[in-house]
């Protein structure tokens, strides 16, 4: 079968050239001096834009509530998700199939499903849109991740480990304090890192969930109508592929291959 | 914890032997394991149960309540005037639109993804599996508005595709393109085209890895044992490697599709202004207020996720997710 596969080989290079060059491209732009423009090629490097987007309170307030409710949905999903995990692991119980798709659903449904249906609750018990609106919106679709991480983890744990632990007189806390909890650390910490850059930049569900209230994808996603403001967008948009980039690379390491979040684990 | 690779905890002489309330409860938990079972379960499930199924539920429920015209208020009164406006032309016209966007964008990401997720499966070093699983992996995790952002600076009427279209002197093809009645536009980022070609980079990644997963596991044995026996390659593949690979590829539509369905995003920042479904749902519920209409909206995908679903479990498609 290892034949050169020459064909092959290029068709998927050109796939990755494909995935990667318009990402490259709006790196290049957050440093060229052509206000507003999509002209090709770009020309006049500067670094203007970066003061200009640092100087804007609009940018740092969005940039704050991003990350508050990413590290509030993401605090929900490990507590849920893990334990979710665990139960299913261990247990076989009437219903094990029903949790596993119902952990599933708010990713495999569009995105607007899941945002208008969280709306609509809002709307029948006339709950106001808050911080709390979107980390729960963020936080039901983020516990797939952490659930899969962990799910795929607590598979790898042979049950002798836990077993032996209790056999030298440990209890049920204190086999979990020392055997189970350091087997699963970096599986919680990728799920985590994952969930955190999955509610960094979700826009979809936000957009239902936030009323008035600004994110940075809301942000950019409003910003995007203002010629004026597109310079500025080019360095937002750049910020945010570099934050969510950063917890995905790590979360891979620390996931060992293909653990982190293969598609099921991601959905719009 | 020193790294992934650290399997056992080192032995802890100092962790002493309680005999206290912790050794109480565990003795509790170990002679009611279903309460234990019950305890873990049951945080996630009232989230995802009554909070998340409830909000389902709701927007049915929403969906049977009507907006009245004059006053502009929904009245909450139980018919099925709202669904029965789902069957006017108009937007049947843009369920038939976004579902037709949907499997285009699912076939063209198919033929796309083949090549490099059977290159990945059978002929990379696991290396360059590494590296290519990793390449295509980040794309799906990365922000998926800038990605689509991103396309501006190539489809826009000076931007980087028609610069190269005129290099090339291609121009005159990309001008019958978008004289095209239907599917063109002003520019590229104005069209259907354009829009669907966002579409097709947008959720790629989701269609490669699936496939790739559902190749690995056709044995090599029987692809050449097809050759064995005379089959030319193109038989091979449809014969044997296609079939096997079938569930595969029905994992990754189901993320192709379903996403395609429910997007916003892109009708908003690329194409003309035809509706698809997301955007109608985000313009009912937000400008128009008529948050029962969004609501029968998004029953649209729904329904047709349920079906595309039950369609796929037959395939044997969940086992390659």
């Amino acid at each position: 079968m290892r034949r050169r596969a020459l064909g092959l080989r290029m068709a998927s290079v050109a796939v990755v050239a494909f995935l990667y060059f318009p990402i490259l491209l709006v790196a290049t732009y957050a440093f060229t001096d052509q206000a507003g423009s999509f002209r090709f090629p770009p020309s006049g490097f500067t670094l203007r834009w970066f003061g200009t987007a640092a100087r804007n309170p609009a940018i740092w307030e969005a940039m704050r509530l991003s990350l508050v409710v990413a590290a509030g949905a993401t605090t929900i999903a490990l507590v849920l998700g893990s334990l979710l995990a665990a139960a299913v692991y261990r247990t076989r119980f009437f219903g094990r199939e029903t949790v596993s798709f119902l952990v599933v659903l708010p990713i495999a449904l569009p995105g607007i499903v899941t945002g208008i249906a969280l709306r609509s609750t809002l709307a029948l018990g006339e709950i106001p849109f808050s911080t709390w609106t979107i980390i729960v919106g963020h936080a039901t679709f983020c516990i797939v991740v952490v659930y899969n991480n962990v799910l795929a983890r607590y598979r790898r744990l042979q049950a002798s480990l836990t077993e032996a632990s209790m056999d030298l007189g440990a209890s049920g806390w204190q086999t979990f304090r020392h055997v189970t909890l350091p087997h699963l650390g970096t599986a919680l910490l990728a799920g985590g890192l994952l969930s955190f850059a999955l509610s960094f930049d979700e826009i979809i569900v936000t957009t239902f969930v936030a009323g008035q209230q600004t994110t940075l994808p809301i942000w950019i996603f409003s910003s995007l109508v203002r010629p004026r403001a597109r310079p500025v967008t080019n360095v937002v948009a750049l910020v945010v592929i570099l934050v969510t980039a950063v917890p995905i690379l790590l979360a891979q390491r620390l996931a060992g291959g293909r653990a982190a979040g293969g598609v099921a684990a991601r959905g719009g | 914890m020193t790294g992934p690779t650290r399997f056992l905890p080192e032995p802890r002489v100092s962790v002493p032997i309680e005999r206290g309330a912790d050794r109480r409860i565990s003795a509790i938990f170990y002679r009611r394991p279903w309460l234990k079972l019950l305890l873990m379960l049951a945080p996630g499930l009232l989230w995802l149960g009554v909070l998340y199924l409830g909000s389902l539920l709701s927007l049915i429920v929403q969906g049977l309540y009507r907006l009245e015209e004059f006053t502009g208020l929904v009245v909450r009164q139980v018919s099925l005037a709202t669904y029965q406006e789902l069957l006017q032309p108009a937007n049947l016209d843009i369920i038939f639109r976004t579902t037709g966007m949907a499997a285009a964008v699912t076939l063209a990401c198919a033929v796309i993804a083949f090549p490099i997720a059977y290159y990945m499966a059978k002929f990379a070093s696991s290396r360059t599996k590494t590296v290519l699983y990793l390449a295509v992996l980040m794309p799906l995790w990365m922000s998926y508005l800038v990605r689509v952002y991103s396309w501006k600076f190539i489809l826009a009427k000076e931007g980087v595709l028609p610069w190269f279209v005129e290099r090339l002197g291609l121009a005159p093809a990309l001008d019958f393109l978008l004289g095209l009645p239907g599917v063109g536009g002003n520019s590229l980022s104005t069209s259907l085209i354009g829009m669907w070609l966002v579409f097709v980079y947008t959720w790629l990644p989701f269609m490669i890895l699936p496939l790739a997963a559902a190749l690995e596991r056709v044995p090599d044995s029987f692809v050449e044992a097809s050759g064995d026996l005379g089959a030319r390659p193109p038989q091979t593949f449809r014969k044997v490697i296609l079939p096997l690979a079938l569930p595969g590829l029905v994992a990754g539509s189901i993320f192709t599709f379903s996403l395609t369905l429910g997007d916003f995003i892109i009708p908003t920042i690329i194409g003309n202004s035809a509706f698809f479904l997301g955007s109608q749902v985000l313009v009912q519920q937000g400008t128009a207020g008529n948050l029962p209409l969004a609501a029968a909206f998004s029953a649209v995908p729904m329904v047709v996720m349920v079906l595309y679903l039950s369609g796929a479990k037959r395939l044997g498609a969940f086992e390659a997710l």
